[in-house]
């Protein structure tokens, strides 16, 4: 056997090699087109598609939706375990920014910067941005964190090993360990609120309306509204995470 | 040509049988039921998160009982917010009804939250004083409603 001589013409093994390699190109090349409109866009077009709006001229920084957060997700209460929390951020007239969070503005905020060198200040809310193609969920060994059809980020406790790789990815800082779980831990958007048709306990409780979130499929939806009359942008776009989670009135010092 | 299978392949095919097979019987077992059907992640997780309880009722409930504060917060400027917004999470006494399950908030650092002056709140957002000079040593709600706060006390 080893000896016989391989009876094929030249002509028809450079034919039939470069069949395969094409067809092989081409499949990898469908494959991955779908991989990305998967990301983009799940099947189930009868249920939401969750999106959310925060208006940084509404948000006074009172802190009711960090309490409330923690209130209705039992959060643990050490100042440094937070689904969400609120930063002030205040631009001095050198240029220089001064950004802080104490117990994630659950306890309100006392303006530390004299009134005379403050060129400019607000208040930027932080959450789960509920991504498309988030990195969390790309990174997790097991598969126990994922999009639900609703595209909301979710976290499967009872699967997921604490091995801490999404803590790491999330490039929101949007996650941790739960210190008595071992396991990972983040926003749902209240996902059992919205099943029971209620708002997330911290839009339910912030008294100017700076948070909303809405179904991004209602072209007639208030949130789409909201998109189409307002400049708004996400938070690090260069990194194609496909948030969800959209700003208005972003400055460029947010980060 | 004649067709001839070396032995080791004979073998090798069994090996690999086995290997596949009892891969195949252990993935049977360690995969949890539901994994798979709707992405790379356990369907029945979905129902999971479903699970926590509420705490916070929504102010619908509240106004099933609470009509007359519904009807005065409507008359002036908190009429847009919430009653868990200060009260906190109201689950609890929306089942028991008892007083002492819900939170009243008073005191002069409890209203500043909101209405203390800062440079980051926008005017339009929020009405603004400065609790160093307004009326110093006195609480809010003697002289406010806090459900209707231009409606002034004596």
């Amino acid at each position: 056997m080893g000896n016989e001589k391989i009876r094929i013409s030249r002509r028809k093994f450079l034919k039939n090699a470069t069949m395969v390699a094409g067809a092989a190109f081409g499949y990898a090349w469908l494959k991955s087109s779908q991989v990305l409109l998967f990301a983009a866009e799940p099947k189930d077009e009868s249920l939401p598609w969750y999106g959310i709006v925060i208006d940084i001229q509404k948000c006074i920084g009172c802190g009711s939706c960090a309490k409330a957060c923690k209130n209705e997700n039992d959060v643990p209460k050490e100042p440094f375990f937070f689904r969400t929390w609120i930063e002030q951020y205040t631009v001095k007239n050198d240029g220089s920014v001064n950004i802080v969070s104490p117990n994630g503005g659950i306890d309100g905020f006392v303006q530390t910067v004299p009134t005379e060198e403050i060129f400019k200040s607000f208040f930027v809310p932080k959450m789960c941005n509920h991504c498309a193609k988030s990195p969390c969920i790309q990174v997790c060994p097991v598969g126990a964190t994922y999009d639900s059809p609703e595209g909301v980020v979710l976290i499967d406790e009872k699967y997921c090993i604490g091995c801490r790789y999404c803590v790491q990815a999330c490039p929101y800082g949007c996650r941790f360990i739960h210190p008595v779980k071992k396991v990972a831990n983040k926003c749902t958007l209240c996902y059992h609120r919205l099943k029971k048709g209620l708002a997330p306990a911290c839009m339910e409780v912030c008294p100017t309306g700076a948070r909303m979130y809405g179904n991004l499929r209602d072209k007639n939806g208030e949130l789409v509204k909201f998109l189409k009359e307002h400049t708004t942008q996400v938070l690090r776009p260069h990194l194609n995470t496909g948030s969800k989670l959209y700003y208005n009135a972003l400055s460029s010092e947010v980060r | 040509m004649k067709f001839y299978i070396p032995p080791q392949i004979p073998r090798l095919a069994i090996a690999f049988a086995i290997f596949i097979s009892l891969f195949l019987l252990l993935r049977h077992f360690l995969v949890p039921d539901t994994f798979g059907k709707y992405g790379h992640y356990r369907a029945a997780s979905l129902i999971d998160n479903e699970q926590p309880e509420i705490h916070y009722s929504g102010q619908e409930a509240c106004f099933k009982c609470h009509q007359n504060i519904e009807d005065k917060k409507a008359q002036d400027v908190h009429s847009e917010i919430h009653c868990e917004t200060c009260h906190g999470p109201g689950e609890k006494h929306v089942i028991s009804s008892k007083a002492e399950d819900i939170f009243k908030p008073s005191g002069r650092e409890f209203c500043g939250k909101c209405h203390a002056l800062n440079a980051a709140k926008l005017k339009s957002a929020v009405f603004q004083i400065d609790l160093e000079k307004h009326n110093v040593g006195k609480n809010c709600i003697e002289c406010h409603n806090p459900h209707q706060p231009w409606e002034m006390k004596k």
